[in-house]
């Protein structure tokens, strides 16, 4: 009996079905929810309300990129004239080196839609929390 | 408690100073082997060093944070031993990940980035040894994925390379301190 090898391609979409939250019966609180299980991935660099070794992302939605006081940005995000949108954060989370060429965030990215989804679902939520909105920094 | 006594039990059968030796002569050797070639350091752009040198900072100075972390719960007094003993041993693997990561970004002509004077942890949530395990288990968990995002945009490959000899390391504490505070050690077939 021959077998067949499955294609790369084909081996891709499988595994991103495989890895990919389900949608059914989707609310907001299960949207936070997974997001909150993902952005665990950011724990080692990012927090909420801290600056660690990457900035603070309470009050992200709506911030000019680079401009947390005392935090040392990259030049080039410092210098990038950007506001963070929900839009150009799920360009920036899914590659954030190909569209910030010279960001210091040397992370390949959340390649998966429904993930970048659910990341950015949390992060809307939590930036209108009450913890989020006392650490709120100067917006342009 | 009862993952705790299974960890203190395991943590004795292996003497810490013995087990710091021989852990960092092999990684010391691994990664030594891997960064002082000329050709492991030898990059094919000056952009692509400069783009490595920037993961590589990055790298350092969570690591440097992740020092801190651990000094931090080691200076807690909640720490009981073995698991304070345990910490430390974390602690020391997380200083010889950042000694590595600075040596190779002075050999690459870069300038190691700097432990902060001040960090901030979430103090106010660490109450007990169990908190003080979770939240180490988190910072360990976002090492893990930050070293798995970082492996494929490394520009030279045994960089890459040596970024997965950390990563395996994280997350062998991850999953101890998982076991530790009564969590599933490993809790997938993967990591994200």
């Amino acid at each position: 009996m021959k077998c067949r090898t499955p294609r790369p391609g084909l081996l891709a979409i499988l595994l991103s079905l495989a890895l990919s939250p389900a949608y059914a019966g989707d609310s907001p609180a299960d949207a936070h929810a997974r997001g909150a299980i993902i952005y665990e991935r950011c724990a080692a660099c990012h927090a909420l309300q801290t600056d660690r070794t990457g900035p603070r992302h309470c009050g992200l939605i709506g911030r000019r990129a680079g401009s947390v006081p005392g935090f040392a940005y990259s030049p080039a995000m410092r210098q990038s004239r950007l506001i963070w949108s929900e839009a150009n954060l799920d360009h920036f989370i899914k590659a954030p080196m190909a569209f910030m060429p010279g960001t210091a965030m040397g992370y390949d990215g959340v390649k998966n839609d429904a993930e970048r989804h659910d990341l950015l679902a949390f992060l809307r939520q939590e930036g209108t929390s009450d913890k989020c909105r006392n650490l709120q920094v100067e917006r342009p | 408690m009862t993952m705790l006594k299974m960890l203190g039990d395991s943590a004795k059968a292996i003497p810490r100073r013995a087990f710091i030796s021989q852990s960092g002569l092999l990684l010391s050797g691994a990664a030594v082997a891997l960064l002082t070639g000329q050709d492991a350091l030898a990059a094919k752009s000056a952009d692509g060093v400069e783009s490595d040198l920037r993961i590589l900072n990055t790298a350092l100075g969570a690591e440097l944070e992740a020092i801190a972390a651990y000094q931090v719960g080691a200076e807690s007094g909640l720490l009981q031993k073995p698991v304070l003993d345990l910490a430390l041993t974390f602690q020391g693997h997380h200083k010889e990940h950042a000694d590595l990561l600075g040596s190779t970004i002075m050999k690459l002509g870069g300038k190691p980035v700097t432990a902060r004077s001040k960090y901030s942890f979430p103090l106010e949530t660490l109450k007990t040894q169990v908190d003080v395990l979770r939240f180490a288990a988190g910072l360990e968990k976002g090492a893990v994925s930050a070293y798995l995002g970082a492996i494929p945009v490394f520009g030279n490959r045994d960089l890459a390379k040596a970024a997965g000899s950390i990563l395996g390391d994280e997350a062998m504490h991850w999953a101890i301190l998982r076991n530790a505070v009564g969590d599933v050690p490993v809790p997938g077939a993967f990591v994200s």
